[in-house]
C-alpha cells in the first residue's frame, strides 16, 4: 500500500487554516466528506475533493447543507469517520440533522468557519455563532462539544481531538473558527500520528447488516414521554461527564494580573498582542482563552474571579460568550466588554486602550453594555 | 403438506399498527419477502422515514435507521458510499419524498446512487391527519383542501416516476399498486427487480407504489382499493418508466 501520509508529525509546513483543518481531518481518519460551497470555508471542500480520494475515501458536493448533514448521519450510522463543514446560514440549515445525530448518539465532526451575520451577512470573519454552537444549535435538549482554535496549527490538530472526543462520548463535536483562521497562512505542524481508520476500536452500535447478531435500530423517536424523558436524562448525565472531564483552556500572564482579558479564537489572538504590549508598558494584564466553548471553563473563570476583580471580554460579536462569563463569575468581579460585530476586527491597540481605560476607573459591579 | 404461507423471516413479530386497509403493511411485507428470497437480510439496512411508516424500523427484522423527514435518499447515499457491500433501501411516503425531500430524491437519482427507494404514493399526508400531499390529485379533498385541490391555487401534483425518468441517472423506475392480488404480485416483482439491480451494482432504482389510505381518504378499505383503480391509476398510470438493465 502506498504511503498516504502527506506530512510527518512535527514537520513544519506553511498552510492555510482551512487546508490544515481538511488535512488534519484526513490524517485523523476522515474518509467521507459532504458539503455545499459557502465562503469563507471553500478551501475545505476544494482540498478534500482530491485529497480524500488519495486515501480511499469519498467526497460529495451535495445539493444542499441539509443533504450533506443527512449523508453524514448515514455515514456515522455505518461507523465511518465523516465530516461536513459550512459557515453561518449553512450551519443553520444543518441543525435539524445535528439534533437527530446528537439524539441518536452517533459521533461525527463538523466545522463552522463563521462569517458575519445575521441573514446573509457578509464573508468577513466573525464570532456571531457562539450562541448557536454552545447551546446545541438545533431543536431539543442537547449539546455538542465545541473546540475553538486560534492558530493554523490548532486548525490542523483539532480534528483529531474532535473525532476522539466524538467517539469517546458518542456525540457530535465541532470546530468553531472564523474566516480569518480559515484563510490565513502560517507555519503549522501536526502533533499526532497518522490514524488508520481500520485500526480504530470497533463500535457496537452501528448498522452493518445483522449477520450473526440481533438487528440494531438507530432511532430518535420515543413516543412515550417517560421513555423520552429517560433518554433526555441519559444524555444529560453524559453532558455532565463531558463538563467534568473535557474542559480545556489556556492562561497567559494570569499570576499577578490586575485585569484579565477573556477571549477565544481570533479575538484571543488579537488580545495576545494587547497583553504583550501592555506588559511592556508595565500593565498587569493577562489573557484567559477558553479552548472548549462547550463545555465552558466555568470553574476556572470563577476561581480566577476570586483574585482578579476586573475582566474584559473581547468578542467579534455583540456579546455572546460574555453571558457565560457572567454566569461563571457570579458577580464576584466587574465584567467589561469589547465587541466588534458584523465582520469587523478589533485591533490589539484598541483592546489595550480599553484595558487602560478600565484600569483608570474603580471597579463597577455592572457590565457596561455596548462597545 | 408443507406450509405455503408464513411470516417472512425478515419481519418481526411486532403487530403492525396501521389502519385497516392501509397499503403500508402490504408494502412492508413485500419488501420482507424479497429480502428473504434474495437472502440479503444480513446485509440489509433499511431507512424508515417520517410519516405513518416511521415505525418500519420495528417491523423489519434487519438493521434499521430512522432519519429526518425527507432525507432518506441523503442518508442512503452516505451509507452506500462508505459501505457499498450493504443493501440499502429507503422507504418514503409522498410528503417525505416529493415535498420536503424532493431535492434529495432528484440528486440521489441523478448521481445514480446504488440503493433502492420504495416510494409510497397515497396522495395524502397520513400521519399528520390527512393534509394535501404533493401527489394529491386535482379535485381530491384533504384537510387542507376542504373544497378539493384547485390547481390554480395549489398547483399540479408531482408525477415522480415521469419526472425522474427525464434524468440520465436512474436505472429502473416502475409504478405499481397494492390494491388487489394481481397488482400486489406485480409490485413484488418490481421490488425484487429493484433490489436485484442494486445487488448487481448498477445504480438508482425506485418503485412507486400506489397505496390505499382509507383513513386519509375518508372511505372504507374496499372503496379505497377501488379508488386506486378508478382514480389514482388513471392519473398515475402503472408501468415501467425506465429500465436501463437491458442496455447495460
Ligand atoms: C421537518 C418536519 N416537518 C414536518 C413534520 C411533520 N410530519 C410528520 S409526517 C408528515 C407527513 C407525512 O406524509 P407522507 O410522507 O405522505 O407519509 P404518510 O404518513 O402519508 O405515509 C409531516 C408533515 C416533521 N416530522 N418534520
Ligand atoms: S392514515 Fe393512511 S397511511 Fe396512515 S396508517 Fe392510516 S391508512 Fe395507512
Amino acid at each position: 500500500m502506498k504511503n498516504m501520509e502527506k506530512y510527518k508529525m512535527g514537520e513544519k509546513v506553511l498552510m492555510k487554516g482551512n487546508e490544515a483543518l481538511a488535512e488534519g481531518a484526513v490524517r485523523a481518519g476522515c474518509r467521507f466528506f459532504a458539503g455545499y460551497p459557502i465562503t469563507p470555508q471553500n478551501e475545505i471542500p476544494e482540498y478534500l475533493s482530491w485529497r480524500i480520494f488519495e486515501v480511499g475515501g469519498t467526497f460529495i458536493q451535495s445539493e444542499s447543507e441539509i443533504a450533506a448533514i443527512n449523508m453524514i448521519f448515514g455515514v456515522a450510522a455505518c461507523g465511518v469517520r465523516g465530516m461536513t463543514s459550512s459557515s453561518g446560514c449553512g450551519i443553520s440549515l444543518k441543525q435539524e440533522g445535528i439534533s437527530y445525530i446528537a439524539s441518536a448518539e452517533l459521533p461525527f465532526f463538523y466545522a463552522n468557519i463563521i462569517r458575519g451575520g445575521p441573514g446573509l451577512g457578509n464573508i468577513a470573519p466573525a464570532q456571531s455563532d457562539y450562541f448557536q454552537a454552545t447551546r446545541g444549535g438545533g431543536h431539543g435538549d442537547y449539546r455538542v462539544i465545541v473546540l475553538a482554535p486560534n492558530s493554523v496549527t490548532e486548525m490542523g490538530n483539532f480534528p483529531k481531538l474532535a473525532y476522539d472526543l466524538a467517539d469517546k462520548y458518542r456525540n457530535p463535536c465541532m470546530v468553531l473558527a472564523d474566516g480569518l483562521l480559515g484563510q490565513m497562512m502560517e507555519p503549522m505542524e501536526f502533533n499526532f500520528d497518522w490514524v488508520d481508520p481500520d485500526k480504530l476500536p470497533p463500535k457496537d452500535y452501528i448498522v452493518t447488516g445483522c449477520k450473526g447478531r440481533p438487528r440494531r435500530i438507530i432511532n430518535t423517536l420515543h413516543m412515550i414521554p417517560s421513555i423520552l424523558e429517560k433518554h433526555n436524562w441519559h444524555l444529560y448525565e453524559k453532558y455532565q461527564r463531558i463538563e467534568e472531564n473535557e474542559v480545556r483552556f489556556e492562561g497567559c500572564n494570569l499570576e499577578d494580573a490586575e485585569i484579565v482579558i477573556v477571549a477565544y479564537g481570533t479575538s484571543a489572538r488579537i488580545s495576545t498582542e494587547a497583553v504583550i504590549k501592555g506588559r511592556k508598558k508595565g500593565i498587569k494584564v493577562g489573557l484567559f482563552r477558553p479552548i472548549t466553548l462547550w463545555p465552558f471553563p466555568k470553574k476556572a473563570i470563577n476561581e480566577l474571579a476570586d483574585r482578579v476583580k476586573k475582566l474584559l471580554v473581547v468578542e467579534m460579536n455583540m456579546g455572546q460568550m460574555v453571558e457565560d462569563v457572567e454566569i461563571a463569575v457570579s458577580g464576584k468581579s466587574a465584567i467589561h466588554f469589547l465587541g466588534r460585530p458584523g465582520g469587523s476586527l478589533p485591533t490589539g491597540d484598541e483592546v489595550l486602550d480599553k484595558v487602560e481605560e478600565i484600569l483608570s476607573k474603580p471597579a463597577s459591579p455592572e457590565r457596561e453594555r455596548g462597545k | 403438506m408443507g406450509r405455503i404461507y408464513k411470516k417472512p423471516v425478515s419481519m418481526t413479530k411486532i403487530a403492525m399498527r396501521y389502519c385497516p386497509g392501509c397499503g403500508h403493511s402490504i408494502a412492508h411485507r413485500l419488501i420482507a419477502e424479497v429480502i428473504d428470497e434474495l437472502d440479503i437480510r444480513e446485509r440489509a439496512v433499511g431507512i424508515a422515514p417520517v410519516g405513518c411508516s416511521v415505525f418500519l424500523d420495528e417491523y423489519m427484522d434487519c438493521d434499521m435507521i430512522q432519519v429526518p423527514h425527507g432525507r432518506g435518499c441523503a442518508s442512503a447515499t452516505g451509507m452506500k458510499r462508505v459501505r457499498p457491500d450493504l443493501i440499502v433501501f429507503s422507504y418514503q411516503g409522498d410528503g417525505d419524498l416529493a415535498a420536503i425531500g424532493t431535492a434529495e430524491t432528484i440528486h440521489a437519482a441523478t448521481r445514480s446512487e446504488n440503493f433502492t427507494v420504495i416510494f409510497i404514493n397515497n396522495a395524502i399526508y397520513g400521519m399528520t391527519g390527512g393534509q394535501q400531499a404533493p401527489t394529491t390529485m386535482p379535485g381530491q379533498k384533504t384537510t387542507t383542501n376542504p373544497y378539493g385541490r384547485e390547481v390554480k391555487v395549489h398547483g399540479y401534483p408531482i408525477k415522480v416516476c415521469e419526472m425522474l425518468s427525464a434524468l440520465d441517472g436512474p436505472i429502473y423506475l416502475e409504478r405499481v399498486a397494492v390494491n388487489n392480488v394481481p397488482n400486489v404480485l406485480k409490485a413484488k416483482r418490481a421490488i425484487k427487480k429493484a433490489f436485484q439491480i442494486q445487488l448487481d451494482g448498477l445504480g438508482f432504482t425506485l418503485v412507486e407504489i400506489l397505496s390505499p389510505c382509507p383513513t386519509g381518504w375518508g372511505v372504507i378499505p374496499k372503496k379505497a382499493c377501488e379508488y386506486v383503480d378508478e382514480k389514482m391509476s388513471k392519473y398515475y398510470p402503472l408501468g415501467v418508466y425506465k429500465d436501463l438493465t437491458k442496455k447495460k
